[in-house]
């Protein structure tokens, strides 16, 4: 696979991503109410963890069945450090990256070094594995789950799910940056030699282990940062919501079907789908919403195997 | 901790029990996974399906659970070679299977559980079988005859399974697909068509399972989840498509499982399937029986 010249150099990117911020977050104050606020926080947490799925899953090849994981491991992050010493939400954030982080380093490392299906069932046992962990985790909850206090308001912004809704938009901003960022250097090179090729890769002198490791730990670090407001967003928070199989298949579920590609496939993927969802389950029900996910992903990985950005590209190849 | 031996006694007996069922989930998967190199995350799943399917015909008709698995194992059948001819037209033959394999057998898992939750709702679903009080007593053993008789239904079809493998020319090139599927054709043997023999058989070893399941426990829609850890723990520990490594592990897998939950409480169950698992990806991937990959 050639390397193919990206659409937009770095600043007009960042000024792009910028005024569309501003704009949303204008029209969505416009709008006014809680609910946007909340539509809107759902779609942006989904944008996240489509890309920080992408970057293992996209950019190097090895699929992720651990998303709920990791995304649960920064709730409980929140929750632990919230009861332990009350500290502020974005303190939370950042060090629930830092866990999710170590995690999905060390998920790697006992893992990465076999094929890569192993990897995917190792993910997966991770996350039983924590859930049971925190099931059993009296301190912050157990079983039957912890209530978090909304704080009323926060700080200089209108209310506190207009603060939880900005937060989540720079942590978009953040995974697109970070995700950006890969595909134009030497490190995304290496992911999709990697992605390719492996062995060949591994002659050819790339450190694949290594650049495998910097991968998982990017990606469950955005995983968990993600996961991290989730407690204040639900303001009652149980393992079996936190980790709930829709996380997983969401994350897996999006790139697929917008492309792998590239940081705007798994975008579009989180914005259609995420829409999609908010629409099923406020018109017909949840459990419609869930069967419209999983149906839509084995249509996509049977019919379109490259996803909406791979079939947009070959009309464009087809007609030049 | 004070222990009763006669605790501990009953507690490895059911294990063993219990391995028998986890034996009849897992050998599926050793055919699909082990064999065919298809990490069918659906097995249990489908396995829940049939256990689903099970207990509505049975309530309605007052038939035997482990008769109707029997009898349903052939429709699962067709169903898993027409799954395999799907797999393979969409992914296989194009080399394709890593990723969008493993995203669609997740799809399909995920269809079957929302489909199930559409059609019979979230509340668990039994079969009452005439046996189900009863007891087997060994002296300070007692064997329930709701394990027994699943236990039993398993040993005979995994026996089945490896008399007929080693007997049969079907069986044998089954066993040679998994090697070396090349070789296959210089004797003339389409390998696709044996391998969808062997995924079909295993799809039908998920129905015989899910018979076995449902006289045992109850279940919902989202059982299957606790299986994937446990049935890929046992095909890995198992060394991957060794099917008597397979039988071994399952029964050994059962009994620590037992025991822990004897010992520190059933919530800690799960761990102990996911957490060996772990283990032996990160230090014995090739399995306690199996050959270096």
């Amino acid at each position: 696979m050639t390397a193919r010249t990206p659409l937009l150099r770095g600043w007009q990117l960042a000024l792009v991503l910028l005024a569309l911020a501003l704009a949303l977050t204008f029209g969505l104050r416009m709008i006014g109410n809680d609910y946007a606020w909340y539509t809107g926080y759902v779609i942006l947490q989904f944008v996240v963890l489509a890309i920080a799925w992408n970057i293992l899953g996209g950019y190097v090849g090895y699929v992720n069945f651990g998303t709920a994981a990791f995304f649960a491991a920064g709730s409980y992050t929140t929750i632990f450090l919230h009861k332990t010493w009350g500290l502020d939400l974005v303190l939370c954030v950042l060090l629930a990256g830092l866990v999710a982080g170590l995690l999905g380093l060390a998920m790697g490392w006992l893992t990465l070094r076999l094929r890569g299906v192993y990897f995917s069932i190792a993910s997966l046992s991770l996350a039983v594995v924590l859930q049971t962990l925190v099931v059993n985790w009296h301190y912050v909850g157990g079983s039957s789950g912890y209530y978090v206090l909304r704080p009323k308001l926060w700080g200089p912004f209108g209310n506190f799910s207009e603060f939880l809704f900005l937060l989540m938009l720079a942590l978009a901003i953040l995974a697109i940056a970070v995700s950006a960022g890969i595909e134009r250097s030497r490190l995304g090179m290496g992911f999709s030699a990697i992605r390719d090729d492996e062995r060949a890769a591994e002659a050819a002198g790339v450190p694949t282990l290594r650049l495998k490791l910097i991968a998982t730990t990017l990606s469950g670090a955005l995983m968990g940062m993600a996961g991290a407001p989730l407690p204040y967003y639900s303001s009652y928070i149980n393992p079996e919501a936190a980790f709930g199989l829709i996380y997983t298949i969401n994350a897996m579920a999006m790139p697929l079907i917008g492309g792998m590609h590239s940081w705007l496939g798994p975008v579009i993927g989180a914005l259609l789908l995420g829409s999609l969802q908010q629409f099923a389950t406020v018109t017909i029900s949840s459990s419609a919403n869930m069967l419209i996910i999983g149906g839509m992903l084995v249509a996509f990985v049977v019919l379109a195997p490259r996803g909406i950005l791979g079939m947009l590209r070959r009309n464009k190849g087809g007609k030049q | 901790m004070l222990l009763d031996p006669g605790l501990i006694a009953n507690s490895i007996s059911s294990g063993l029990l219990l391995g028998c069922l986890y034996a009849i989930a897992a050998m599926g998967l050793a055919v699909s996974f082990g064999m065919l190199d298809i990490a069918n995350i659906a097995q249990p799943a489908l396995m829940i399906l049939c256990a689903f399917v099970i207990a509505v015909i049975c309530t309605a008709t007052g038939l035997d659970p482990l008769l109707m698995a029997v009898l349903l194992s052939p429709v699962f059948a067709a169903l898993g070679a027409l799954l395999y001819r799907g797999y393979y037209l969409a992914f296989e033959r194009k080399g394709d299977q890593a990723i969008r394999g493993l995203a669609f057998f997740f799809g399909l898992m995920f269809i079957v559980e929302v489909g199930l939750l559409m059609i019979w709702g979230a509340d668990q679903r039994w079969v009452n079988v005439g046996y189900s009080g009863g007891t087997l007593d060994l002296g300070p053993i007692g064997l329930p005859y709701r394990m027994l008789w699943p236990a039993l239904v398993s040993l005979t079809a995994i026996g089945l399974l490896l008399v007929w493998m080693r007997r049969t020319f079907t069986g044998r090139a089954m066993a040679a697909v998994a090697q070396d599927p090349g070789a296959l054709r210089f004797l003339g043997i389409d390998p696709i068509r044996i391998k969808t023999v062997a995924f079909a058989i295993s799809v039908g070893l998920a129905a015989i399972a899910g018979g076995c399941l449902i006289v045992i426990q109850p279940v919902e829609p989202q059982s299957g989840h606790v299986f994937i850890g446990r049935v890929f723990a046992i095909v890995i520990m198992a060394g991957m498509g060794s099917l008597p490594g397979t039988l071994l592990a399952a029964l050994v897998f059962g009994v620590i499982e037992n025991l822990t939950a004897t010992i520190y409480g059933p919530s800690w169950s799960p761990a102990v399937a996911f957490g060996l698992l772990l283990l032996f990806l990160a230090v014995r991937p090739q399995g306690l029986f199996g050959r270096a990959h």
